[in-house]
């Protein structure tokens, strides 16, 4: 958990995912199209990458990947991602955390 | 000589048919007793003539039974077509050739397609109500208890899409359950909600300058999130063929199953991912239409909802025309 908190505070915007998971590849998509270009962190490639999953997990992630931090908040998955994204919230927060400008 | 075969008789008992032969002859034999000028018919020619008789009532009958025959299917006939013509109507997919053999595949599949059937049915229901509100100038209280219920009848079909994607995901994918037109701008299992919302614009006026702008950026977020979609999913693709080509070639020997099995096993998990894909879209579908009843008064909304039914309802009306036109 602390391992967590850690990358999701360096940056405005930080997904954790998988290599492997394509859905993870599509909420990066999602990113990259607002301007944002948030930190991506491979839980299959971290050393601890077993217990950040259940500390994801444990927040309420699920599934545990694509998990979502915009300016050290957890936002969610890829449901609650697309739902802020319709109602134009997901904007506003990269703009708040200072992730995009405009 | 007078005629006295029995010819609306309909018995076609044998002994009844010897017994009118032997009368017919005896007749034709008393007859050329008594009048003696028809001395060359002698009995072989007369039993002839009889057996004809005999033959050609038969074969009346025989006729009459075929005609009465033909009668009867053709009425059962103009009975199915008629059935065919309201389920048609009703925008109810009734396939005229061999489709409906795919759609028994699995029990699920075909579960889904009677589901999807009846929520269609209730949905044409609900709109009919809809249109009949806001033609008879309805006030906003009463319309927007039925716009209500037409968004909270959209959650139910998303819903049982859902579960039937969980029991056969790639039925959904397929759009067999939807008319063929339809089928032609599948997405994802469903419609686009980009391309619903740029139909619907011109459908909405009068709008003010905040809701023309938030309309707008619905649309543009919509177009956002399904380019994302798409492109997981040709991730998705790329992935699962990677897979399966590193398992071709000369090295697919006895001493290799073992990595022929996992790599089988690592494309069947990326197989499972794609109920996700479809949850996701249908995800977006729901939350855009929300958002849209959000924006709009319920007067828009409900004009809204009238006219995206009106565009689904050409495209299924479209789709029976195609199927029914005449072919070389």
């Amino acid at each position: 958990m602390d391992r967590i908190r850690e990358l999701a505070s360096k940056k405005a915007a930080v997904i954790f995912t998988k290599s492997s998971c394509c859905m993870c590849y599509s909420t990066k998509q999602l990113f990259y199209e607002l301007g944002a270009s948030p930190a991506v962190h491979e839980l299959d490639k971290e050393a601890r990458g077993r217990e950040m999953e259940l500390a994801l997990r444990g927040l309420g992630c699920n599934p545990s990947v694509p998990a979502v931090f915009i300016g050290g908040v957890f936002v969610g998955s890829t449901t609650d991602v697309i739902s802020l994204h319709v109602d134009g919230s997901l904007k506003q927060m990269l703009i708040d955390a200072k992730a995009i400008w405009f | 000589m007078a005629d006295v075969s029995p010819r609306t008789d309909t018995s076609t008992d044998a002994d009844t048919e010897d017994k009118n032969l032997r009368f017919q002859i005896n007749q034709s034999q008393g007859m050329v007793a008594s009048d003696g000028s028809d001395k060359y018919r002698d009995q072989k020619t007369l039993r002839r003539l009889a057996q004809n008789r005999e033959a050609a009532r038969k074969s009346r009958l025989r006729k009459k039974a075929y005609v009465q025959q033909l009668e009867s299917s053709r009425m059962k006939l103009t009975q199915l077509e008629q059935e065919l013509q309201r389920a048609r109507q009703q925008g109810i997919f009734v396939s005229s050739s061999g489709d409906q053999s795919q759609s028994m595949g699995g029990n699920g599949a075909l579960a889904f397609d009677v589901e999807y059937a009846r929520w269609l049915e209730e949905h044409n229901r609900r709109i009919n109500e809809l249109r009949g509100a806001v033609n008879s100038h309805a006030g906003d209280g009463e319309l927007r208890i039925i716009v209500d219920g037409v968004l909270a009848h959209y959650d139910s079909i998303f819903r049982i899409k859902g579960d039937a994607a969980k029991a056969d995901v790639f039925h959904i994918l397929s759009g067999m359950w939807k008319t063929p037109a339809e089928r032609c701008f599948l997405w994802l299992g469903g419609f686009r909600s980009s391309e619903l919302l740029k139909l619907l614009i011109n459908h909405l006026e009068p709008l003010t300058e905040q809701q023309l702008s938030s309309i707008n950026n619905l649309q543009q977020s919509s177009q956002q999130a399904e380019d994302a979609l798409s492109q997981g999913m040709e991730a998705l693709q790329q992935s699962l063929a990677e897979t399966l080509a590193g398992s071709l070639g000369p090295s697919a020997s006895s001493g290799n199953v073992a990595n022929y099995m996992g790599q089988m096993a690592m494309a069947m998990g990326k197989l499972g991912t794609l109920e996700g894909f479809i949850r996701q879209a249908d995800n977006l579908r729901q939350q855009t239409l929300q958002h849209m009843h959000h924006i709009l008064t319920t007067r828009q909304s409900a004009r809204a909802l009238l006219a995206i039914n009106d565009y689904f309802s050409r495209l299924r009306a479209l789709s029976s025309l195609w199927l029914a036109r005449p072919r070389e």
